[in-house]
């Protein structure tokens, strides 16, 4: 009995000394928000938990939505939206938010069209040809306006089925913010948001529930992101920007996007990135922030974030191409920085 | 003495905790769903159940397609499930060699162990593609007089749906009915085959009659799943809030709306408005569990009488 005694005090006092020196030495900080740039600050926590041992950072990908909820009832240290916040959902969170850029995305039109594949590698579309699908106006793939962009392509005479994401999210936003962008019919009728009124088409529940009913379905069009695309080599179409070039979306296309918005990109930083105007820039993409309070009340995690984030768009962005994210450009980084000193750690 | 008498009577306070834990648990998230879902309720009242309109950007909403599409897909669950469901009980109960229903029961139940995404995924890869280029054309061919069969073909949609759940409640259905069948007393079925009657017409008269309720109760529990499930319909329904005649086309349901939207939800009323649907499907489930807890319970206790 005295053994046993003496046996499981040891374990509790071992207990208590390991999990002693594990609080003095490891800060949790806690964040939650956007699925979309999961891999990538997956990949940044674990590489900056190699730079500074003394904090661990918690990521829960629970969606857009709830990330902007969090971060405004402050029961997380950061959020992170696809999308970004509306004044009104400022305005109820009480104190100033920051919102960060930290990589870029793009999403491209994909499809099943068994014909042309063989013939050719992509697809060819102006801006008023994908709005008029997804609005239901064009409905059959050999229509005129789709054979003008693509001239020698043999078109079949065959229902286009237009597919789109049935869960809320921001790839969706990215999407139709682009479509409202470029057609008036689409901004009036449907408008823009994580989720939609679609007009027409058939919804598959996340990148892997649009691809699963594009592989599926003969003559259906969908969109995804391009990093899911590349992933599962699907086939996507070049899209028409602004300067009336043919664009194929990929990360050099996606960065050149960003390239052409900085200028005029508001000190708050939430900007839309679509249909930009230079002359290699891919017109879908948009960008991924991370929400930080201005006053970060908890000195300890507010010096830690502020040095993570300044990290992360730095050195953590040469991760990103490997994960597919196009980097943000040098000019628009030094912008993020000095938004990042405005952070004031009480 | 006395101090049996102490245990027993703690054992008899902490059970009575644990059984009403659950209940306060049950009567918890009402209080809660009820209380997110206020000020959708305010704000859209009444029409709300009727109203067909889904648009989140305009925050205008309605429940009645998805009402529908629940409904309607879980029905159709039932048309397939109940015949295949009810043959396999009676087979298990009054015909099958005793060697042989031992393992089949087994397999049955074992169909309700299968995770709901394995058979959305087993939906897309196969019934999808077989409902597109095989059955569907078929019914559009000679049955497309009627409105059910009409519009265009993509696989996905009511259909699909029906048969995925019909697939899924067949387990409970089909081993809750054998259950009754063998609660039927014996002598009743002694009875019957004493006045000359057939196999079939024991069955019809004797174990069929005597446990009508109950397996009304068990129809009612595999409604039950299917009017939940959430899954494997989202991954085969097409999730288009529309109402339509036709099994062909895409529709949504409650469960599959509140699966879809509810982590980028950002607005209030719009989480508020997925809260009422949730509210509205809690409603609907609970009704049908309490009707179908007192059929089987009626079939039971008659059931004790003929011993």
């Amino acid at each position: 009995m005295k053994k046993l005694l003496t046996i499981i005090g040891g374990v509790f006092i071992s207990l208590i000394i390991v999990s002693g020196v594990f609080a003095a030495k490891l800060l949790l900080i806690n964040g939650a928000g956007a699925t979309f740039p999961y891999p990538i600050y997956s990949k940044w926590f674990y590489e900056y938990a190699k730079i500074d041992e003394t904090v661990n950072f918690n990521y829960q990908s629970i969606g857009s939505g709830g990330g902007i909820r969090q971060i405004s009832e402050k029961t997380v240290d950061f959020g992170a939206t696809d999308g970004p916040m509306t004044d009104e959902q400022l305005q109820k969170a009480g104190a100033e938010i920051f919102h960060l850029p930290m990589v870029a995305g793009a999403v491209v039109l994909t499809y099943n069209l068994q014909e042309v594949s063989n013939s050719r590698s992509s697809l060819r579309f102006s801006p008023d040809v994908v709005a008029d699908i997804f609005l239901g106006k064009i409905k059959k793939w050999n229509d005129g306006r789709i054979a003008q962009d693509n001239p020698g392509v043999n078109l079949p005479d065959k229902k286009i089925v237009v597919v789109h994401r049935s869960d809320g999210s921001g790839t969706t936003f990215i999407f139709v913010d682009y479509l409202s962008e470029i057609s008036g019919a689409w901004k009036s009728k449907v408008g823009k948001g994580t989720s939609v009124d679609w007009p027409v088409g058939l919804g598959g529940k996340g990148n892997e529930g649009v691809t699963g009913l594009v592989k599926q379905t003969p003559g259906s069009i969908g969109y995804v992101e391009l990093s899911y695309a590349v992933k599962n080599k699907l086939p996507y179409g070049d899209i028409k920007n602004i300067a009336g070039n043919f664009i194929t979306p990929s990360l050099e296309s996606t960065t050149k996007a960003l390239d052409a918005k900085v200028d005029t990109m508001p000190s708050d930083f939430r900007v839309s990135l679509v249909n930009p105007s230079g002359k290699d820039a891919y017109p879908i993409a948009g960008l991924t922030w991370i929400l930080v309070y201005k006053k970060q009340n908890d000195k300890a995690k507010g010096e830690k974030i502020v040095k993570f984030l300044n990290w992360a768009v730095t050195d953590g962005q040469k991760y990103a191409a490997d994960l597919l994210y196009a980097p943000l450009p040098n000019s628009l980084i030094t912008k993020i920085q000095n938004k990042i000193s405005e952070i004031q750690v009480k | 003495m006395k101090r049996s008498k102490l245990t027993d009577f703690i054992f008899q306070k902490v059970s009575a905790v644990f059984a009403l834990s659950a209940v306060a648990f049950a009567i918890l998230i009402l209080f809660i769903i009820t209380k997110e879902a206020f000020p959708a309720i305010k704000n859209f009242g009444f029409p709300f159940l009727f109203n067909t309109r889904w648009d989140p950007v305009k925050e205008n909403f309605g429940a009645l397609t998805f009402i529908w599409g629940t409904i309607v897909s879980s029905l159709l669950a039932l048309i397939i499930a109940v015949p295949i469901s009810l043959g396999t009980a009676i087979y298990l109960s009054e015909l099958a060699p005793s060697k042989i229903r031992q393992p089949l029961s087994f397999l049955i139940e074992l169909l309700a162990a299968i995770p709901s995404v394995i058979y959305g995924l087993w939906g897309i890869f196969v019934l999808v593609p077989l409902l597109r280029e095989t059955i569907q054309p078929f019914f559009a061919k000679y049955f497309g007089f009627l409105p059910f069969f009409q519009g265009d073909i993509y696989g996905v949609g009511m259909m699909a749906a029906g048969i995925i759940l019909s697939i899924m409640i067949i387990p409970t259905i089909a081993s809750v009915s054998r259950d009754i069948f063998m609660a039927v007393p014996h002598s009743q079925r002694e009875a019957a085959l004493a006045l000359g009657a057939t196999r079939w017409e024991t069955i019809k008269l004797a174990v069929l009659k005597f446990s009508k309720n109950g397996v009304m109760g068990a129809v009612i529990l595999g409604l039950g799943r299917a009017l939940g499930e959430t899954m494997a319909v989202t991954m085969l329904i097409g999730n288009r809030p529309e109402i339509s005649l036709s099994l062909f086309a895409p529709a949504a349901t409650m469960s599959s709306v509140i699966a879809n939207e509810f982590t980028e939800a950002t607005s209030d009323l719009y989480v508020s408005t997925l809260m009422e649907i949730g509210l509205i499907l809690f409603g609907l489930t609970l009704f049908l569990n309490i009707i179908a807890r007192f059929l089987v319970w009626s079939t039971t206790n008659k059931a004790s009488f003929g011993k």
